[in-house]
């Protein structure tokens, strides 16, 4: 090893011990800004030390790249709204399996002599799971931003012809692993894994998009390590290492919070199941009790602790600032306000919490559900804003629920429940909710962002 | 030989991974997510090589499509991810409640 060679390497394991630093510092809200410009600043070592690698010979390309890179990143960066997040994460993710599948791609074209089988091995699982992950991510994307239906898309046989595709395909990566000069194979898993990615994101529906975004960033992940073994660079298997847990992590999270597995999650087309036991027992004679801004006004402003529980529905209706300057009048009133945030409401994880913070929401506000969960009882009031899965009670006592077995928010056991709903309709997963007919809890219709609104005033007036 | 080494590297630094994204509260599972997405920018030391190195042009068009996507993660990602932690501040009056809250590992919470 010479010593550009040397100053190199270096350079990498330094920028491996900032990145794996800026994780940590994510431990803690208070550290993380810091720890993660240090991360940024290990990146830019990074590029400036593979600058000085021999094989570079003209800059030509790299400096066009790298300002047409910042250009579209930039906006990316800076002007995305945060209720965008969701489908802003998920075309990352695109870009990041697309970057690592071209590298597999251009070195298997560009290999002097036979690739030997391990380097195979590593660029046949970089670019299956590269350019199942490129389709998979937009397709996502897709959903989250609309220009797709977010409802599953099932037919007959689906998870038949996803298993054998993905069959298909793993039978290809071995006979390249065997046979690696048949670069027909190479291109045809290529195209097969592009397909799949979309096949399998098709029967995803919008509720279940926080297990497939984190299992996709974990795919993204994997694929870079796997660069990383195909060109032999130690930064890059780390790098991939440390994305491919953590998206791995979250998945196994979300999944554990919706009470369900992955292969349910893949294979299980939630909403299409469901509308079979839709009819809950007992839930048509039921009456709901709808309640009035003003009567809603009341009962908040004279409780002692009100529990905010938001869902998808606050994102969509962007009522986060609302929310808080309803916040801010109670408590000038003498009312406790705190946030019970379920690890899967919105559509990715953390959704919410970024939600509130931007909206100014101090994040000691913000509870997780296991510590939120047993102040619901002296709560006065639980405003749920948009959120219906995660506070259906028939999780805790319906075996015969989709959702049974679900950890969910115990809105339900506080003194008075006010939803604000925009109507009766069942939620996404198309599960009627006992909450709503529960005689605690009143109703408060239409668009969340207006109710609050009204909310506001009301309290003012008072 | 050197295969076995990467191996090495790639089972502890997930491990590492593990332990240290065990330990990030899911108020901040966001950030970390659009953290991760710039980390993973690092591929950028591959695609540069092929983008500048005298190959074949496909190679380096290519190449030049790698760091274009990869240079949209870094400068986006890094850039999100300080936007988004900027906005998570802690209340000045004293918080509601019991006082001794710590954050949880989120391992501990979606029991």
């Amino acid at each position: 090893m010479n010593a550009r060679e040397l100053f190199i390497q270096a350079i990498y394991l330094a920028a491996s011990v900032l990145f794996i630093l800026g994780l940590k510092s994510l431990s803690h809200p208070d550290k993380a800004r810091l720890g993660m410009q240090q991360a940024a600043l290990g990146m830019v070592l990074a590029i400036v030390g593979t600058l000085f690698n021999h094989e570079i010979i003209r800059f030509d390309l790299i400096g066009a790249a790298l300002i047409l890179g910042t250009v579209i990143g930039y906006p990316l960066g800076m002007f995305v709204p945060m209720t965008a997040m969701p489908q802003r994460i998920a075309i990352s993710h695109m870009f990041g399996a697309l970057a690592a599948t071209l590298v597999g791609v251009a070195e298997y074209h560009g290999h002097t002599g036979p690739v030997p089988r391990y380097i195979m091995a590593a660029l046949g699982f970089e670019v299956l799971f590269g350019a199942l992950t490129v389709t998979g991510s937009f397709m996502a994307f897709g959903k989250l931003q609309e220009f797709i239906t977010g409802k599953p898309v099932t037919y007959r046989g689906q998870n038949t012809v996803n298993i054998s595709l993905f069959g298909v395909a793993v039978l290809m990566f071995v006979f390249l692993i065997a046979r690696p000069e048949s670069s027909v194979v190479f291109f045809a898993m290529i195209g097969l894994a592009l397909l799949l990615g979309v096949f399998m994101v098709l029967p995803i529906g919008g509720a279940d998009m926080p297990v497939v975004v984190s299992l996709l960033n974990s795919y993204a992940g994997l694929a870079s390590a796997a660069t990383g073994f195909a060109i032999q660079n130690n930064v890059l298997i780390i790098c991939g290492a440390l994305d491919g847990a953590s998206g791995f992590l979250l998945s196994v999270l979300m999944s554990k919070a919706m009470n369900r597995s992955f292969s349910n999650v893949l294979f299980g087309a939630f909403g299409q199941t469901a509308p079979a036991l839709a009819a809950g027992p007992g839930a048509k004679d039921l009456t709901v009790r709808s309640v009035s801004a003003e009567d809603a006004a009341i009962q908040m402003a004279y409780a002692g602790q009100v529990i905010v529980v938001p869902g998808y529905g606050m994102a969509v209706a962007q009522a986060q600032h609302v929310v808080r300057e309803l916040a801010d009048v109670l408590e000038k009133r003498g009312v406790t306000v705190k946030y019970a945030i379920h690890p899967v409401a919105g559509r990715m994880p953390g959704h919410m919490n970024v939600l509130l913070a931007e909206a100014n929401v101090p994040y000691d506000r913000l509870y997780d559900m296991e510590e939120i969960n047993s102040e619901f009882e002296r709560a006065d009031v639980a405003l749920v804003i948009g959120a219906n899965d995660v506070v259906n009670p028939a999780a805790r006592s319906d075996p015969q629920s989709p959702i049974y077995g679900m950890p969910i928010l115990d809105a339900d056991k506080s003194k008075g429940v006010i939803v604000l709903k925009r109507s009766m309709n069942p939620g996404f997963a198309g599960i009627e909710n006992n909450l709503f007919y529960a005689p605690n809890t009143s109703m408060l219709f239409g668009d969340a962002k207006s109710s609050l609104t009204r909310l506001v005033t009301e309290v003012k007036a008072l | 030989m050197t295969s076995i080494i990467e191996l090495y590297v790639f089972v502890l630094a997930a491990f590492v991974g593990f332990q240290v994204i065990t330990r990030v509260p899911p108020l901040l599972h966001t950030p970390l997510m659009s953290a991760t997405n710039a980390i993973s920018g690092i591929s950028l030391v591959g695609s540069l090589v092929l983008a500048g190195a005298s190959r074949d042009s496909l190679s380096n068009w290519l190449g030049f499509i790698a760091v274009t996507a990869a240079t949209i993660n870094v400068v986006g990602g890094f850039l999100i991810t300080d936007r988004m932690l900027k906005m998570f501040r802690r209340d000045e009056k004293p918080p509601p409640g019991p006082a001794a809250r710590k954050a949880v590992p989120p391992g501990e919470t979606a029991r």
